[in-house]
């Protein structure tokens, strides 16, 4: 019947299209806080199309391996995905991405196995999608590892760039092989697949765990290229333009995070910073000193004007809910109380922002570096509450810190400084925090929730 | 659809993918690396197409892992991504303002 089948790729073709549509003005509406909402929704929609409609497609079969496998998959991310909490999202995207890469690469695998017989493009691009999902496929799954606090160690050695280039490079020529139908036996299809998961696992190994949204987000971009891949491979509309629209939006995504840390990529994937207790300590003069809760209770309940901090202590403490309350409590005072986000803070540019949003903190109390910055000098208060690297005023002064030029929080200008701080260690980066020793600067040790909670009762107390 | 066609539609789709970013405030970062990750999981509709054609054992077990892992893009990309723009809801200026003490996670 020459005519259902005609119908049915028609469409086919048809919702394709329409998918395609509804990704790109998803994405569009994402990019607003406004209209961010409805852009999932959008978006979701496109795939509930793509989805159906695949199940028609011309001369299918295996229905009763795809539906189980649909099922397991989607249970499985669902029920993980509800339950995440929301400082560990990162690693979730890194999960989620990586499974992405790695089916991108198993459509390419069945591709080669099968010797489909499509010509040397077709298959170029198999290989070329297939190596770029394996990577990314390995990749996020250490980035998960590290940043699920699976794997604390960053593994380190000389020569290990040469390495990875080695592995890169006979991973390419087996690809040669396969896609030049020099040797296209199974043995070195997978032999290229061994090699591309390896380069991966090794590529991502000696990174810290401080860069790892950037290099999360950069395998976000190259799974997005390997589903573009391979939608040429099995001349797929929908796959072509959703990949090709992600790899280039998430590459500027790299960009721009990259940017906030004021890293390039290149420095981010080679150079091995951005770890803990890594770094050389800088000169730091002056002491530590301590201070009771109920004296910063009195300090915040008579300040007329108090700037928050908040860094990823907050989050993994969980503390932002006890931290709004206490904010609730000294606005009602007619304290100015305002919140400062750094670009970097949390795990990820703007991922303070969706922590604070959680507790309620409305978006007009919240304010970037570059609105905040001159108004610390007015500022009785600056409550820096488990930050460390983004308030560190070296990374304005001194020129042989790893950090220098990285444009930080000016903290340091308010009347008082008020660290809150779970132990005397250093930041992210392994670099000591001058500001901790300022002459203005009180260090208020605890888990931020307690301590929270104890401010809370210190600021009621005051009546 | 021709060599030359495909090509075209790669190129102006980058350009798109980079339009659509190009102005986001730095809050929607993290959302929108989500979203974009969701999106990439329409490699769920190509690893159906190659299981559904898979013949050999070994092809079909490729082939339901990746239509597995797919499924798990598609659907975790989506439930994240929803979980975080849900905090953007109350968008503007009325923002809501619990009763403290009253906050859920």
């Amino acid at each position: 019947m020459p005519a259902a089948w005609l119908s049915a790729e028609l469409a086919i073709q048809a919702s394709y299209f329409v998918t395609a549509g509804l990704f790109i003005l998803g994405l569009k509406r994402m990019s607003s806080p406004v209209t961010a909402r409805s852009g999932i929704l959008w978006a979701g929609a496109g795939m509930l199309v793509a989805t159906l409609i695949t199940f028609l497609y011309p001369g299918m079969s295996n229905y009763e391996l795809i539906l189980p496998a649909m099922l397991v998959g989607g249970v499985l991310a669902w029920w993980s995905g509800k339950r995440v909490a929301m400082t560990n999202m990162p690693q979730m995207i890194a999960l989620y991405n990586g499974m992405g890469g790695g089916a991108a690469a198993a459509i390419a695998a069945v591709e080669l196995y099968r010797g489909a017989a499509s010509g040397y493009v077709t298959d170029s691009l198999a290989v070329a999608g297939g190596i770029i999902g394996a990577v990314s496929f390995a990749g996020s799954a250490i980035a998960f590892g590290k940043l699920q606090g699976l794997i604390t160690r960053s593994i380190r050695f000389g020569g290990q760039q040469l390495l990875n280039l080695l592995i890169l490079a006979a991973a390419l020529a087996l690809g040669v092989l396969v896609a030049g139908r020099i040797d296209a036996a199974p043995a070195a299809v997978t032999g290229l697949f061994v090699l591309a998961l390896v380069l991966g696992v090794a590529m991502t190994l000696p990174i810290g765990g401080a860069d790892m949204p950037v290099v999360i987000s950069l395998y976000n971009a190259l799974t997005g290229l390997a589903v573009g891949l391979e939608g040429f491979v099995l001349n797929n509309a929908a796959m072509i333009i959703a990949g090709t629209v992600v790899g280039s939006a998430g590459t500027l995504l790299t960009q721009l995070m990259a940017k906030a840390m004021n890293r390039s990529l290149g420095n981010v994937l080679f150079s091995g910073f951005g770890d803990t207790g890594g770094a050389a300590t800088g000169e730091v003069s002056g002491s530590l000193k301590p201070i009771e809760a109920a004296d910063v209770g009195v300090m915040l309940a008579f300040a007329s004007k108090v700037i928050v901090v908040p860094g990823y202590g907050m989050a993994v403490a969980q503390a932002q809910h006890k931290i709004w309350e206490l904010c609730q409590l000294l606005i009602d005072r007619g304290v100015n109380v305002r919140f400062a986000i750094h670009p970097v803070a949390g795990r990820m540019p703007g991922h303070m922002n969706v922590l604070l949003a959680e507790a309620g903190v409305p978006y007009d109390l919240i304010s970037d570096l570059e609105e905040i910055n001159a108004e610390f000098d007015t500022a009785d208060v600056a409550l820096i509450i488990g930050a460390n690297d983004v308030v560190n005023p070296v990374a304005r002064t001194d020129k042989s810190s790893p950090i220098y030029g990285m444009p930080i929080l000016n903290a340091d200008k308010a009347k008082n400084v008020i660290v809150i701080k779970r132990g005397k260690g250093a930041g992210f980066s392994g670099i000591e925090n001058a500001l901790f020793y300022l002459d203005n600067t009180r260090m208020l040790y605890g888990d931020a929730q307690k301590v929270g909670a104890e401010l809370i009762q210190a600021v009621k107390a005051v009546g | 659809m021709t060599g030359m066609v495909a090509l075209y539609i790669f190129m102006l789709a980058a350009f798109t993918g980079y339009e659509v970013i190009a102005r986001v405030p730095v809050i929607l970062h993290t959302p929108l690396m989500s979203g974009s990750n969701f999106v990439h999981g329409i490699v769920l509709v190509g690893a159906m197409v190659a299981l559904g054609a898979a013949h050999t054992p070994l092809e079909k077990i490729i082939g339901f892992l990746g239509v597995l892992l797919a499924a798990g893009n598609a659907v975790g990309g989506y439930v994240v991504t929803e979980r975080m723009l849900e905090m953007f809801k109350a968008s503007g200026q009325g923002a809501k303002r619990r009763a403290p003490g009253a906050e859920t996670h």
